[in-house]
């Protein structure tokens, strides 16, 4: 049989084709660190321009008038009340929601839209979450300008998020191990609380994690439902050393959070609140990072462990 | 000659399948376990299992041979319905289950109190990521034995029956992922078989094994029949006519033929049959 072309023409052709190849590797890696790299100058901008302010004082303080006394405390521990009462909503709903629609819901035109529909919920803009949060938390139900209020909205928002993680990692358990499961006799909610949850257990984690970083710097909704910028006080713990130890008083306690605490500050003339806010951001920024190295970790742990 | 016209010269003439099963029944020395009876099965509008009719003999290993889409897999499925988890699947016909007499297809018979008398070895073996003790266990946990005592006896009898107790009596509690894929195929032999079901079926236990595990499996297969029924799936000859007593040829949907596994492998009734066994197709 006669060859198609010469060998030399082979490798003229074929030298051309890695090069090609090489030069996506080139652009690829451009691209990448020109992302890591703007990240990268932002953070340690804000860093140098709040430098002055770091300090066990900027977050044991609370905001003062006077920029150099000022501190986040209000905002932290409001950020973290509402984190906690995010997750806290977000996560059994969100699997639930998961679990339903992927292990029980039959499969037509109703689970269908459905679907769509939570996939989409991803894409509204947060500051309608927070007008729905002003209606339906503030005012209907009554919980007012509070961390309830302020959680529930975020919980509602990464709801989405959480729900199509949730499932991705529902779906990556093999069929072979359900067709055990079902195989020895277990019933559906057996092989789901058996075996279906517990190995998807990593990907839930990641995808909770992931939903709350993207909740813990958002500010028009919680800006809608009326969070305070000015707060000189805590809200009331939630553990006291009297009986019964728990009390739940801070879920209606009125609240800032540190966006709307960057915000504030931001917006005012006075120079030296641009420092304060710089550095208020750069907190906020690691603890976001904090978070998502922490899902990476879990994600980790999980894969580790189990590896079909 | 194709397989088609074989099929359909047979069905149409003499000696009539019906007739072939008669005269395998009076030869039969063993107590049925199960009698399918006029099993159809459809996914939806395919038509995939046609009139099967087959007495499973008790404590006796009873092989299912045929091409790739055949309804072999589809077939064994029916006996623990696993066709049940699948939407728009439907049954017609029975399995009777002896001596009980329980119509395993019957839509008012449970699925899972069907699968709980039935066990399952799957193609692939498909250990729980969990230690190889909670494997062995589960089936028994879920019946509600949770007496530490007795779970530890049950699991010890399973994973002996299964052959694998001396390679995994020092690492109870390590992760089954850990184990070598025979081994693993092995723990999931002892997880069916710490329940003590009435009928183990395997569905191709060892096509993803290597020679050595394949050997194993099937020692253990010959040894396990004094103890239950087994039905099992298999692409590859040998293996039937090394392990089974009784083998079922099928095609199409339908069952060409049955007999005692000596008998189809040497003397096969049916011209269809002599063609799969001698490789002339499939």
């Amino acid at each position: 049989m006669a060859a198609v072309m010469t060998l030399e023409d082979l490798r003229a052709g074929l030298a051309w084709r890695k090069n090609l190849d090489k030069l996506f590797v080139v652009l690829g890696l451009l691209v990448l660190l020109l992302c890591l790299g703007l990240l990268a100058v932002l953070f340690l901008d804000l860093v140098r321009e709040g430098a002055s302010r770091f300090g066990w004082d900027f977050i044991t303080q609370f905001p003062s008038r006077k920029a150099e006394r000022a501190g986040i405390l209000s905002a932290w521990v409001g950020t973290t009340m509402i984190m906690f009462v995010t997750a806290l909503v977000a996560l059994p709903v969100g699997v639930a929601a998961a679990i339903y629609l992927e292990e029980y819901a039959p499969k037509n035109w109703l689970t269908g839209i459905i679907e769509i529909n939570v996939t989409n919920l991803a894409g509204v803009p947060s500051i309608v979450y927070g007008l729905l949060a002003l209606g339906l938390f503030v005012y209907t139900f009554g919980f007012g300008q509070s961390v309830l209020s302020a959680g529930l909205t975020l919980a509602l928002l990464i709801l989405p998020i959480v729900i199509v993680a949730t499932r991705e990692a529902l779906r990556a358990v093999p069929k072979a191990i359900r067709e055990a499961a079902y195989g020895l006799g277990a019933t559906r909610w057996e092989v789901t609380k058996d075996h279906v949850l517990p190995y998807s257990t990593g990907g839930i984690l990641t995808g909770l994690i992931l939903g709350l970083s993207r909740a813990i710097g958002e500010t028009a909704p919680i800006i809608t439902i009326g969070a305070l910028s000015f707060i000189a006080f805590l809200p009331p713990a939630p553990v006291s050393g009297e009986f019964p130890f728990l009390n739940f008083e801070w879920l209606r306690s009125e609240f800032t959070a540190m966006p709307i605490q960057i915000f504030n500050w931001v917006s005012r003339p006075d120079q030296a609140f641009q420092v304060n806010a710089a550095a208020a951001s750069a907190i906020l920024l690691a603890m976001t990072l904090a978070m998502n190295g922490l899902a990476i970790w879990i994600r980790y742990r999980f894969r580790k462990k189990i590896n079909w | 000659m194709d397989i088609k016209t074989n099929v359909a010269r047979e069905k149409s003439g003499a000696p009539s399948l019906a007739i072939v099963m008669d005269e395998h029944k009076a030869s039969r020395a063993t107590p049925a376990k199960a009698v399918a009876e006029k099993l159809d099965f459809w996914y939806g509008a395919n038509h995939a299992l046609k009139n099967i009719n087959l007495t499973i003999p008790e404590n006796q290993v009873s092989a299912l041979i045929g091409p790739s889409g055949c309804g072999k897999s589809t077939f064994l499925r029916c006996f623990n319905r696993m066709h049940d988890l699948q939407p728009d699947t439907r049954y017609a016909g029975s399995i009777t289950l002896r001596p009980d007499n329980v119509n395993l297809v019957d839509k008012g018979v449970d699925p899972i109190e069907v699968r709980m008398r039935i066990g399952m070895v799957f193609q692939k073996p498909n250990p729980f990521p969990k230690s190889v003790f909670e494997n062995v266990a589960y089936g028994l946990r879920l019946r509600g034995v949770s007496n530490r005592t007795e779970l530890a006896e049950r699991v010890e009898k399973a994973l002996r029956g299964a052959a694998i107790w001396d390679e995994v009596k020092d690492r109870l509690t390590d992760s089954a992922l850990a184990l070598s894929g025979g081994q693993m195929q092995r723990l999931c032999i002892a997880r069916a078989l710490a329940t003590e079901p009435e009928i183990l079926l395997f569905d191709e236990p060892t096509s993803a094994l290597d020679p050595i595990a394949t050997a194993k499996i099937e020692e253990l297969i010959t040894e396990l029949r004094q103890h239950v029924t087994i039905l099992i799936v298999t692409h590859n000859m040998q293996q039937a006519a090394r392990v089974s007593d009784f083998t079922a040829f099928m095609y199409l949907g339908e069952l060409v033929e049955v007999d005692a596994t000596s008998k189809i492998f040497t003397n096969p009734a049916k011209k269809a049959t002599e063609d799969y066994i001698t490789g002339r197709y499939g």
